[in-house]
């Protein structure tokens, strides 16, 4: 191996043709494998949001019979009514595909297998093939985990969470092998993200190009970097954890079941402790992709590179000491709860430095709103709201009151959807030219951003309303309660909001499709980005460049002095730049 | 509907109520100063033809104020915070005085033990109901939280109270009830199909309605009709 900074001599160039199967369906080229991630959590963002319908239409309006309903099986909707055990498999299935089968692997999975290489200027990955397998297992690990809607008994039924005992016994919970299932498809997932992890990390220790040194890494790499390390140490925790579901729901070991000695609290904790780690997977490389789509928009450095930095190394450092803020009321030791509550309050503020460099970003610069831009301006305004909303539930004693209510609910989508996705759709848009050599409809994707903004807020902005008069979360029928009664107006106003916003996603997935084939034909560098990827022709070829670049700058000097187009490439060098010094090569 | 937090009807409805509005407060300011500066940054800086952006690399500054600003405030509220939470739920904070009830918490229902003329429990005279809890109002109350299956929450949100009752641990949470009327007592922690009708009836007595229920009820044996 080379060290960091040793220019590699192009072992894929000439590669030879390569057939069907090998080129785009077990291919070992980071983009195909990001591509291929792409597709399949798409699909997955579909299934979950298919689900969020059905359980919208049972909050909205129980016990009437849902359209269409009717052509799923008696154990599921007799005559198109949910039943109690199918509306908990909805609500457990749609948590878990989004979590773990579109957010994540829409953020990892696909970014850091397309971004990484490209925006370092590496042939491939470390290691492709085993980037290959971590394709593989995560596609095996969303099929096991759809499969628990067809085997007897149904999908799983304690939550995305699956606090035990409930989920370790199936007597208790009425699910039987989707439980099993649910165990079985996240150790997958936990073996292909480790994989992926592993491989993401080596890459950008080992294989960047000539200059690329660690401080001209865009953020969108840094982030994904950290995240890689959150996820290699994190996701054993769940690999673990799940393995003993699974022993006490087979073979009785009873880990997490007190009736035969164990501790119902210890899954809690084993969750968690992977589980708020987890969280900043779902929006770390959201915020690295936002920071570089925002730099590009605004026509301007990013404000403040290297706070950025250290604010995802301290969100991923402090994301570790705070899991038992899932807990306050759980009854672990009160003691706790105060120390938990301080490192809670504490994340908050490179989050807060996160948004105020964004907007110093944006400040006096010469702002572009092109789709990405929009989205990732949209991204900030409700990543705020969503961090806001977020210390409510940091202060213990109003944790006891809005704990498991809707308002975590709108907590979780405002980070989740509000963060998350609206990233996602800026940077689908922003690298859609590089992946597919075409340009995603600009029209179509205004009219989808101001909509999905729209409808989103409606949909989600009351459940905080909803959740501060107490509405409990994961209730089959809301009018079970004589307090919750007068909010079914405020339900059917969120649920027909989410049925819009669910058709407006269908704009953005007809864009997507249609784009492919007849889309615009994309030129090399259509943003007019400084990023090494936009030096490689739309879409990049296999083993990326012929010869590896050279780095001369940072990826954000928009608008230098020093030249007069307002965007100065990387690999660009000026009379007074310097070759960098490289480092020497190990073992020659 | 309410568009705002639900009636005020324990001791902790203060406190919580309070910081509640504090961190609106707080977050409303930091909301409106980010979304106000973003709407005004989206149109003051839009793209005009022929202009530059300003070139800078941030500002050392700036990047002290707005991390100490955040830093403060945060450890602030958690100081604040720390020491409602200690008086809410703190090992030594449950009153010397409280009543005693015991509840037991199992798929889908309450049983709820009361202890009976002498007032404790453990004792032959106690009684159970399904279903109805029955308090004192200006009185502290101790509920002694069991599981017999999976993990359940108490939950009443008048009295702005929440505990899960977590199988094989003995929890103990209080409070002390200020509106006499009648509440509900809802399961708020997943525990399987029939969660969303875990609930009971919580009614609040003034003393002597409460002394009055208790002496029929203990008559009753098992209590008044469970639900």
């Amino acid at each position: 191996m080379t060290t960091a900074a040793a220019p590699h001599a192009a072992p894929h160039a000439g590669h030879a043709p390569m057939g069907f199967w090998r080129k785009y369906i077990f291919s070992t080229d980071h983009k195909i494998i990001g591509i291929q991630f792409l597709f399949v959590s798409l699909f997955f963002l579909l299934v979950g949001g298919f689900l969020a319908m059905q359980i919208r239409w049972q909050l909205g309006f129980p016990g009437r019979p849902m359209p269409g309903g009717g052509i799923l099986p008696e154990t599921m909707a007799p005559g198109g009514v949910i039943l109690p055990e199918y509306y908990i498999q909805l609500v457990t299935m749609h948590g878990t595909f989004m979590v773990f089968f579109a957010i994540m692997p829409l953020l990892v999975g696909v970014f850091a297998n397309f971004l990484i290489p490209l925006k370092l200027g590496a042939h491939d990955m470390a290691f492709p093939r085993i980037n290959m397998w971590s394709f593989w297992t995560a596609f095996l690990a969303g099929m096991i985990m759809l499969a628990g809607f067809f085997v007897p008994d149904g999908a799983a039924r304690a939550g995305w969470t699956s606090y035990a005992p409930l989920s370790a016994r199936p007597d208790l919970s009425g699910a039987s092998y989707g439980q099993m299932l649910w165990c079985i498809s996240l150790v997958c997932l936990g073996l292909s993200s480790i994989l992926g992890s592993l491989n993401y990390i080596t890459t950008v220790i080992n294989n960047r190009a000539p200059g690329m040194t660690w401080f001209r890494m865009p953020l969108s790499v840094w982030a994904l970097f950290i995240t890689a390390i959150l996820g290699l140490l994190a996701l054993p925790v769940l690999s673990g954890a799940a393995i003993m579901l699974l022993f006490d729901q087979t073979i009785g070991t009873h880990f997490f079941d007190p009736a035969a000695g164990g501790q119902a609290l210890l899954w809690q904790h084993l969750f968690w402790f992977f589980g708020h780690p987890e969280v900043y997977i779902l929006i770390l490389p959201a915020m690295g992709m936002v920071s570089d789509i925002i730099a590009n928009g605004s026509r301007k450095p990013i404000f403040g590179y290297h706070s950025m930095v250290f604010a995802i190394v301290g969100i991923a450092f402090l994301g570790w000491m705070v899991w038992g803020h899932h807990m306050f009321v759980s009854g672990m030791n009160p003691t706790l709860g105060s120390t938990f509550m301080v490192s809670t309050l504490i994340i908050a503020v490179p989050s807060a430095i996160k948004v105020f460099n964004w907007m110093g970003t944006m400040w006096r610069g010469n702002l572009h709103f092109h789709v990405p831009m929009l989205n990732a301006v949209g991204f900030v305004a409700m990543f705020v709201i969503g961090g806001l909303s977020g210390i409510y539930m940091a202060a213990t004693p109003l944790d006891m009151f809005i704990h498991d209510t809707y308002f975590i609910v709108a907590h979780i989508h405002y980070v989740l959807f509000g963060g998350s996705l609206f990233a996602l759709f800026g940077a689908i848009t922003y690298w859609y030219p590089k992946m597919f050599g075409r340009v995603m409809s600009e029209r179509w994707g205004k009219i989808h951003f101001w909509l999905t903004l729209l409808f989103y807020n409606c949909t989600f902005f009351p459940m905080h309303i909803y959740g501060m008069g107490g509405a409990m979360r994961r209730i089959y029928d809301p009018t079970q309660y004589d307090f919750l009664r007068p909010y079914q107006p405020l339900n059917q106003f969120i649920t027909i909001s989410a049925f819009l916003l669910f058709a407006t996603q269908l704009i953005f997935f007809v864009n997507f499709w249609w784009s492919l084939f007849k889309g615009k034909k994309a030129e090399q560098n259509p943003w007019h980005d400084n990023g090494l990827e936009w030096t490689l022709p739309s879409p990049a070829p296999h083993g990326n460049w012929e010869r590896v670049p050279t780095v001369y700058r940072g990826p954000y000097e928009f608008s230098s002095p020093e030249v007069a187009e307002d965007y100065l490439p990387q690999t660009r060098k000026l009379p007074t730049d310097r070759e960098p010094v490289l480092a020497p090569v190990a073992g020659a | 509907m309410h568009w705002w937090l639900p009636l005020k009807a324990s001791t902790f409805a203060g406190p919580i109520d309070g910081l509640f509005i504090a961190i609106l407060i707080i977050t409303g300011i930091a909301f409106v100063v980010v979304e106000a500066g973003l709407i005004w940054f989206i149109v003051r800086y839009r793209r005009r033809p022929g202009r530059k952006a300003f070139y800078t690399h941030g500002n050392a500054r700036a990047e002290v104020i707005w991390t100490a600003i955040p830093a403060v405030t945060m450890v602030a509220l958690g100081v604040i915070s720390n020491h409602y939470w200690v008086q809410i739920k703190g090992r030594n904070s449950i009153p010397p005085n409280a009543y005693p009830i015991a509840i037991h918490a199992k798929q889908f229902e309450w049983q709820i033990t009361y202890p009976g003329p002498d007032g404790r429990l453990g004792t032959a005279d106690d009684f159970t109901v399904r279903n109805q809890l029955h308090v004192p109002v200006g009185q502290p109350v101790v509920v002694h939280l069991s599981s017999e299956d999976v993990i359940h929450s108490f939950y009443v949100p008048q009295l702005r109270v929440r505990q899960d009752v977590v199988p094989g641990m003995d929890i103990k949470a209080w409070f002390q009830a200020t509106v006499p009327g009648d509440y509900e007592l809802a399961c708020s922690q997943l525990c399987g199909m029939g969660h969303y009708k875990m609930r009971a009836r919580v009614t609040v007595h003034t003393q002597a309605d409460f002394d009055a229920w208790m002496k029929q009820a203990a008559q009753a044996g098992t209590g008044g009709t469970g639900s």
